[in-house]
């Protein structure tokens, strides 16, 4: 119970951080939405015609949503990044607060900050002209899948700012991530990727998670890659959770100034 | 007399860099303890393994009881850090910093405490303000403050004077004093000798890892003696005809500018040679002292002779 406390003692301080720079939330929610609108209005066209029955912007609002989140998580990593190089991170360390709240409470906060931008995107793409004739189960469980898939790669984000030398470093790696948005089914159905890249489309962590989420909002239902969704997730999870807290407890951290 | 930090033969190295060299010192409760040292003596490091941050690679270190090692989550409730550079979040409030440690400490009121500790350190004008925008006096000020919550027995100071005024400096040094004189023990590291002298109740000087002297400062300044004769000259020439001169059959130590400081046992007789001697030589000093010894005498004189031991 006292973990719990604490974790949240620490999602409220790292939430007055976010509040305070609206502008790192601007960027998050207006790339997601160009990036939209380009798809839509330039790209659409050409892409439009191959995803069948579903209109083209109700096919990329799953990736739109994704690509909204990975650029988020960026931000938390470089939050933590900066507490490390600052004196505060040792008052912390010496203080009876489990590391697991300290790094969890970011991971609430990102989390929670993450799937706020998500809802704007959202609304963004309902005024564009995105529809889903999905219930409410299937809305639900589509929320479930983006906040365990937040959830999972901000903890992967922590893991990466604990890793990084310096605050410009520390975000890099949501480039990776961005990457493999676009190498997989997000905005363009697999089978027009070329057969060299299709393999590694059709089996990399991206793309049942896209599969499952947009399958939710289109058919109503969550479709065979579900399993595989849930699977990466919770691994990434876990991995990133149980790999941060090891090198936390063993970083010497160097204060200057 | 209880001990509140009891430290044996600790050590750390960094790769083939020894930093501590087994180093023993004990610490009496509700005390005032200094640990004296030049920069890279291991004063830090001392203070990241008895506050938890690292792990020491051989030694025991109890500090209220617990073993650092084995029992850092009971340690981590006795003690507060203020380290070298103010530990303080600048995207919040004065307030909201006060209050997040008091929420992490588990207090139950943590809007008084944050009230009464602002108002002790005078920041309630500023108290909600982002720390962003306090001058570096402010933020010190919030640092210890932030450090208060909880009142916990053991308190840590690395180098809590480092970059303050004089009268920023002499508000550190009353906190600390007034601590003392409620029951906490403090620990301190310095590189200024006059704050061991004023606030230490006991100092420890440390040089490459090794404690070269301890004791209360009066104990340390007995370690010198008594009959330093402090000279000053007229110009470079008149220096080094006192230097030929005495240096023949006296100790002395060139100091500051055209000063010169001649070491006698303290008796009658050698402090009239020198004087005998100056006179022979037709020297007539700008002026002459007899030296009271400082902690700086001592500091210098423990750390030379550490040097012609290697």
């Amino acid at each position: 119970m006292q973990s719990f406390k604490d974790t949240w003692t620490m999602a409220k301080r790292s939430l007055k951080h976010i509040v305070r720079s609206m502008d790192t939330i601007i960027t998050v929610v207006l790339m997601p939405i160009a990036f939209m609108l380009l798809f839509i209005y330039v790209f659409g066209g050409a892409i439009g015609i191959q995803t069948g029955s579903v209109k083209y912007i109700d096919f990329i609002v799953p990736g739109i949503i994704i690509m909204t989140v990975v650029s988020g998580i960026g931000y938390a990593a470089v939050r933590l990044s900066m507490d490390l190089q600052k004196g505060i991170i040792n008052r912390f360390r010496t203080m009876p607060v489990a590391p697991s709240s300290i790094l969890g409470g970011q991971a609430l906060s990102s989390t929670l900050s993450n799937l706020f931008s998500s809802f704007m995107v959202l609304i963004a793409a309902f005024a564009l002209g995105f529809r889903s004739h999905s219930g409410v189960n299937e809305w639900l469980a589509f929320i479930g899948i983006l906040a365990l898939f937040t959830l999972a790669t901000t903890w992967l984000a922590i893991f990466f700012g604990l890793l990084a030398k310096s605050m410009e470093g520390a975000g890099a790696f949501s480039y990776i991530l961005l990457l493999l948005i676009f190498i997989s089914p997000a905005f363009v159905p697999t089978t027009s990727i070329t057969p060299f890249l299709r393999g590694f489309a059709n089996n990399q962590p991206m793309t049942p998670i896209v599969e499952t989420m947009r399958s939710l909002l289109t058919s109503g239902a969550a479709g065979n890659r579900v399993w595989a969704a849930l699977a990466w997730s919770v691994g990434i999870l876990l991995v990133s959770y149980f790999s941060s807290l090891w090198i936390y407890r063993r970083k010497t951290i160097v204060v200057n100034g | 007399m209880e001990t509140a930090i009891e430290v044996n033969e600790l050590r750390k190295a960094y790769k083939n860099n020894t930093v501590l060299d087994g180093i023993s010192f004990s610490v009496q409760k509700g005390s005032i303890f200094a640990m004296l040292g030049s920069n890279g003596a291991g004063k830090t490091t001392t203070i990241n393994i008895l506050t938890t941050l690292i792990k020491a690679d051989g030694g025991t270190a109890i500090v209220s009881g617990f073993d650092v090692a084995k029992q850092p989550d009971k340690v981590r409730k006795q003690i507060s850090l203020t380290g070298q550079f103010a530990a303080v979040d600048a995207i919040l409030t004065g307030r909201e910093n006060l209050e997040l440690i008091a929420d992490m400490r588990h207090e139950s009121n943590s809007a008084k405490i944050a009230t009464d500790l602002l108002n002790k350190f005078d920041l309630t004008e500023a108290s909600d303000r982002r720390v962003m925008t306090y001058s570096g006096g402010m933020r010190r000020r919030l640092d210890i403050a932030m450090s208060l919550i909880g009142e916990p027995p053991v308190i840590f100071f690395d180098e809590p004077t480092t970059g303050l005024d004089p009268e920023a400096r002499n508000d550190m040094w009353r906190t600390i004093r007034a601590l003392a004189k409620n029951g906490t023990t403090v620990f301190l590291t310095t590189q200024h000798l006059e704050e061991a002298d004023e606030l230490a109740d006991k100092i420890t000087i440390l040089n490459h890892g090794k404690i070269v002297a301890s004791g209360t400062a009066t104990e340390l300044k007995k370690l010198m003696p008594n009959g330093l004769i402090r000279l000053a000259f007229h110009d470079e020439k008149q220096l080094k005809t006192a230097i030929r001169t005495l240096g023949e059959r006296h100790k002395i130590t060139k100091g500051d500018g055209l000063t010169l400081t001649v070491t006698t046992v303290g008796s009658v007789k050698q402090v009239a040679d020198v004087f005998t001697e100056l006179r022979d030589a037709d020297i007539e000093p700008a002026e002459f002292s007899q030296k009271v010894p400082t902690l700086d005498d001592v500091f210098l004189k423990v750390i030379g002779d550490g040097k012609e031991g290697k």
